[in-house]
């Protein structure tokens, strides 16, 4: 390994190292780059390419008159994503590079001003990445509020059609989008080098790249509605997508966008795990959460490209007048449905994999005991991730392409849930004879059992060839995957939160509103999915604003059940700015008694994580040992390691066994 | 790694965990099973109109008789185990045993377990879609799975946004913007597309076939009773996707050759317009025509490979042209 154990100076830093003795000039935070600057690099851009659009490629509107101007939209906002990138700082270093310059040395940042701008800290990178993911996380919310209560009645209508199924394919595309970073972005930005014993991601500007293509991406999904929003659907199908209006240069431009953040964030992930694992860190000893990491980041780096190229491919029919997907000149529309399903199985479990590896790490602090099935849980990951990439044609089961294969693909599809049973397996094995405590963080990850369980069952009978025939394309997929993304993926993402979020804050989640919000939000979930499955079955199809008068009864059920469910979010955010901002209480360094290594580093974490590279001694999950196995060796003489039986239970041993537990900066001060 | 108390499953007064969460399951899993099968199964959609509704809902029901045991079990573990050993009951905190991190027997036992049940679902699932000619579902310009009937009746679906119409090869190609259907026939549905892709759903029927532009997409069901049929488009095709619906009839045989006979005599002069049968059509490249390209107007005959008596399609092409 060629991490040095040894404490040297600026080692590891993100950036490299300061010059000695080097006079660090201090400007003004708000003269230098910043998110205002990007704001404002993206404004020109985009006025620069709606220009140059229209002037070269005035005249090929989609529709006459319209002002609109494929050409000239895709040129906008790629160069508002260019001067987004280029305001925000985030290519300086290339930049400097290719000119041949040193660029300036990075220096540790403070203040609430490093939140606004290009960080190359993972933990600012993943504060940033918090806020992101919930804005994006509400917005497509709230189109959803609109999505169903336009369905409360099939007769009434409270938008035309064109407003509905714009809103259904920005509420899609957005969640979609979301989902691919919900997790990667936030909680494993933060929580990967302090897991592995590292100092920061492997590659640091890379990070902050997808964390600022994200929000790049945020944008340009958005400007799809004053474009006119587009007809598709997340799925894009490709001759309504040819035939679409303006927003669906929106839609192409902002998966290329988000998809380029997919990429580099599946890159940087997995070289972090692969080389940037602290001593001792053998793979045996890995968290369960950095093995579905290692799954994730595998798919994000094979799959996305698969997508950015389908949505080049679109872009130049839309044009330069191509026809990858017109039928009648040659292309194919089935080229788009491969392309796309290409990734987009691969995506789902882009979006199901983390969640299972946090729950992974919830159970056992929440149980005192070992995670059952350690391996089975790892491979099963691995199994999961390789499998993803064979069944992609059982969304086009009804669709006439290949119908011999539907056999085999039928097959890979049922066996995805073997190693998706693992993940039962570890779980029950781990409650077997366990000391449960009902913390809202187990709350979650119980939940997420209980509806992914609901949400991979209907999986089989939509991977069953004759009964697909009823259920596809019907609200039965509909609620299938939202079962197994905002029932495992979300919920994952917010036990995670209140599990991680006093490590990550150093404040406490008020507990009583924390609670509301768990149980708002899972009864309210399954009352709001689960009429869906029914629905479905009686013969909704999906994306429709007129249904049968009879499925009345089952709709404004479930829309009442969303109203509820959304505001369990507002309980959330109450929650989360009152403790969080108005009125914080500072948290215990290791709240929860986890024996996991991203506890036993002080709270606020230095921005160097370690002072020393950690040499790994065990795995995290050795509860239920009568002297606890230190999980690792901080080097920190005559500190208690703040996880080893700290919380009430007392020191019970370790390396620092019986000395007072330090919290906070002190014993970082003091080496 | 110090590991104490080895092996102790069941000490004193312990109760049998295992073996009381098997019986309430093996209760459980045997009571609803039945109660579903013959309370519920027999009104589970799409109901039995056609031999590909009457399958898909047979495999509904076994599915959900493989999947009831499966959620009852994880239920009745969870709720167990979670009130067992809920910390508030107080306690020792749990002991490491040889068995905390891994039981060798237990995860094969749970390998083996699921494997069996996911090969046999698809072993399952591919004889239900081989035997009865693709189920229902869209089979593609070519079937590889085709009904025995030596009379076959083929319809042609014809999706454009937003409507369906239909187009009857046998009786002259006329088109009518209503699904008539004979009752105890096998029935072949061309589905194909004039612009996006869409998906002809009839919902009675257990039939669903994307309809693409350019291909022929085959769908096959034997028609059992009579009954109104809702017809749904199943594809996002566009802003009135939701309301691209219509209707359909399964009617008695000698109904609908009186229907299909006199409508055909009565379009005859509109027939004439319309562009020749084909399995396919391409619209004019000239767009606002209106006008399409027959595609394919001699290509393979797919009604003789299905062998149907009457009027193949070459000779529709050729009666209309």
């Amino acid at each position: 390994m060629a991490i040095s154990t040894h404490e040297s100076v600026g080692v590891g830093r993100p950036g490299g190292t300061p010059p000695p003795g080097a006079a660090v000039r201090r400007r003004s935070a708000w003269l230098g780059q910043h998110m205002g600057t990007a704001a404002l690099a993206a404004v020109i851009g985009y006025t620069i390419g709606h220009y140059v659009g229209n002037s070269f490629a005035n005249g090929y509107e989609n529709v006459a008159a319209s002002g609109q101007n494929d050409v000239s939209n895709v040129l906008a906002l790629t160069l508002a994503v260019v001067g987004w990138l280029l305001g925000s700082g985030a290519l300086n270093y290339p930049i400097a590079k290719l000119v041949g310059r040193e660029p300036a040395p990075e220096t540790e940042e403070t203040g609430v001003g490093r939140f606004f701008r290009y960080s190359l800290d993972h933990k600012v990178v993943a504060m940033q990445y918090v806020i992101a993911v919930l804005l994006f996380l509400f917005t497509g919310g709230l189109l959803a509020m609109a999505v169903r209560t336009e369905l409360l009645s099939p007769t009434t209508h409270y938008f035309g059609p064109g407003t509905y199924i714009a809103l259904v394919s920005e509420h899609g595309t957005m969640m979609m989008m979301m989902a691919t970073s919900v997790i990667t972005g936030p909680i494993a930005g933060w929580l990967l080098p302090l897991m592995i014993g590292s100092r920061r991601m492997a590659f640091p500007r890379v990070e902050a790249f997808s964390l600022w293509t994200f929000i790049a991406g945020y944008m340009v999904i958005l400007t799809a509605l004053p474009y006119g929003g587009f007809p598709t659907g997340w799925t894009g199908y490709a001759p309504l997508q040819t035939q679409a209006s303006g927003g669906m240069d929106s839609y192409l431009v902002g998966f290329i966008v988000v998809g380029s953040g997919m990429i580099a964030a599946g890159f940087n992930i997995a070289v972090t795990i692969i080389n940037y694992r602290a001593p001792g860190m053998t793979w045996s000893r890995l968290p369960i959460f950095v093995w579905s990491l290692l799954a994730v980041a595998s798919l994000l780096a094979l799959a996305t490209p698969t997508l950015a190229t389908g949505c080049l491919f679109g872009i130049l029919d839309r044009t330069a007048q191509t026809a990858f997907f017109v039928d009648e000149h040659g292309g194919s529309s089935f080229l788009w449905e491969n392309l796309f399903w290409f990734f987009g199985h691969p995506e789902v479990y882009i979006m199901a994999l983390p969640g299972f590896g946090i729950v992974g790490e919830i159970l056992p602090v929440f149980t005192r005991k070992p995670l059952f099935g350690y391996r089975v849980g790892a491979a099963g990951m691995l199994g999961v991730a390789l499998l993803s990439f064979f069944v992609w044609q059982h969304h086009l089961f009804q669709s006439g392409i290949n119908p011999d294969m539907r056999p085999l693909f039928m097959l890979t599809t049922e066996l995805i849930s073997i190693p998706t049973g693992f993940i039962y397996l570890t779980a029950m094995g781990t409650l077997w004879k366990s000391k449960i405590r009902f913390e809202v963080p187990m709350l979650f990850a119980l939940a997420l059992y209980f509806n992914f369980l609901l949400g991979g069952i209907s999986g089989v009978y939509l991977s069953d060839v004759p009964v697909n025939v009823t259920v596809h394309g019907s609200f039965f997929v509909m609620a299938h995957f939202h079962y197994t993304i905002m029932g495992g993926l979300i919920f994952a993402f917010f036990g995670g939160l209140y599990f991680w979020l006093p490590k990550m804050t150093g404040k406490v989640m008020n507990k009583k509103l924390s609670l509301i919000h768990f149980w708002m939000m899972f009864i309210f979930f399954n009352a709001t999915f689960f009429p869906l499955f029914i629905v479905g079955l009686l013969g909704q199809p999906r994306r429709v604003f007129e249904y049968a008068q009879r499925l009345q009864g089952l709709n404004d059920f479930s829309t009442i059940s969303a109203y509820l469910l959304a505001s369990s979010f507002i309980v959330f955010t109450i929650n989360f700015a009152w403790s969080i901002f108005i009125d914080p209480k500072p948290a215990p360094a290791n709240p929860w008694d986890s024996l996991g290594l991203e506890w036993q580093v002080p709270t606020p974490v230095p921005y160097n994580n370690f002072d020393r590279i950690p040499l790994i001694l065990a795995d995290p999950y050795h509860y239920g040992e009568p002297v606890h196995t230190p999980v690792a060796d901080l080097g920190v003489p005559a500190v208690a390691l703040a996880g080893a039986g700290g919380g009430g239970g007392g020191p019970s041993g370790g390396l620092g066994a019986g000395a007072p537990a330090v919290d906070g900066e002190g014993g970082a001060s003091d080496v | 790694m110090p590991v104490q108390d080895a092996g102790t499953r069941t000490s004193g007064a312990e109760p049998r965990h295992a073996r009381r969460i098997v019986i309430m399951w093996v209760i459980a899993a045997a009571i609803a099973d039945p109660l579903f099968y013959f309370l519920a199964g027999p009104h589970m959609p799409p109901g039995d109109m056609t031999s590909s509704a009457a399958g898909a809902q047979f495999d509904f029901n076994v599915l959900t008789m493989a999947a009831l045991p499966v959620i009852i079990g994880v239920w009745i573990y969870g709720a167990y185990t979670l009130l067992t050993w809920r910390a508030g009951r107080g306690g020792p905190d749990p002991v490491m045993t040889p068995t905390s991190r891994s039981n060798i027997r237990i995860q094969t036992a749970w390998i083996g377990t699921t494997t069996i049940v996911v090969l046999s679902a698809f072993v399952f699932g591919t004889v239900e879609l081989v035997v009865p000619a693709g189920a229902g579902g869209g089979e593609g310009p070519q079937p590889i799975w085709t009904p025995t009937s030596k009379t076959i009746l083929p319809v042609q679906v014809i999706a454009q946004q937003w409507k369906f119409t239909y187009r009857y090869p046998t009786y002259g190609g006329f088109e009518s913007d209503k699904l008539v259907i004979p009752d105890n026939t096998t029935i072949a549905f061309h589905v194909t597309s004039l612009d996006v892709i869409h998906d002809f759903w009839a919902y009675q029927l257990g039939v669903k076939a994307d309809a693409n532009p350019g291909t022929d997409n085959v769908a096959f069901t034997t028609t059992r009773a009579d009954g109104k049929v809702t017809v749904r488009c199943d594809e996002l095709c566009g802003i009135w996707h939701g309301a691209m619906y219509n209707y359909g009839e399964v009617v008695p045989k000698a109904q609908f050759q009186q229907w299909a006979t006199s409508t055909e005599a009565s379009l005859t002069a509109a027939t004439k317009l319309l562009p020749p049968f084909a399995w396919s059509y391409t619209p004019s490249a000239n767009g606002a025509g209106g006008s399409y390209y027959p595609d394919n107007v001699d290509a393979f005959s797919k009604t003789e490979v299905y062998g149907a008596g009457a009027v193949s399609a070459k000779t529709a092409d050729q009666k209309s042209s």
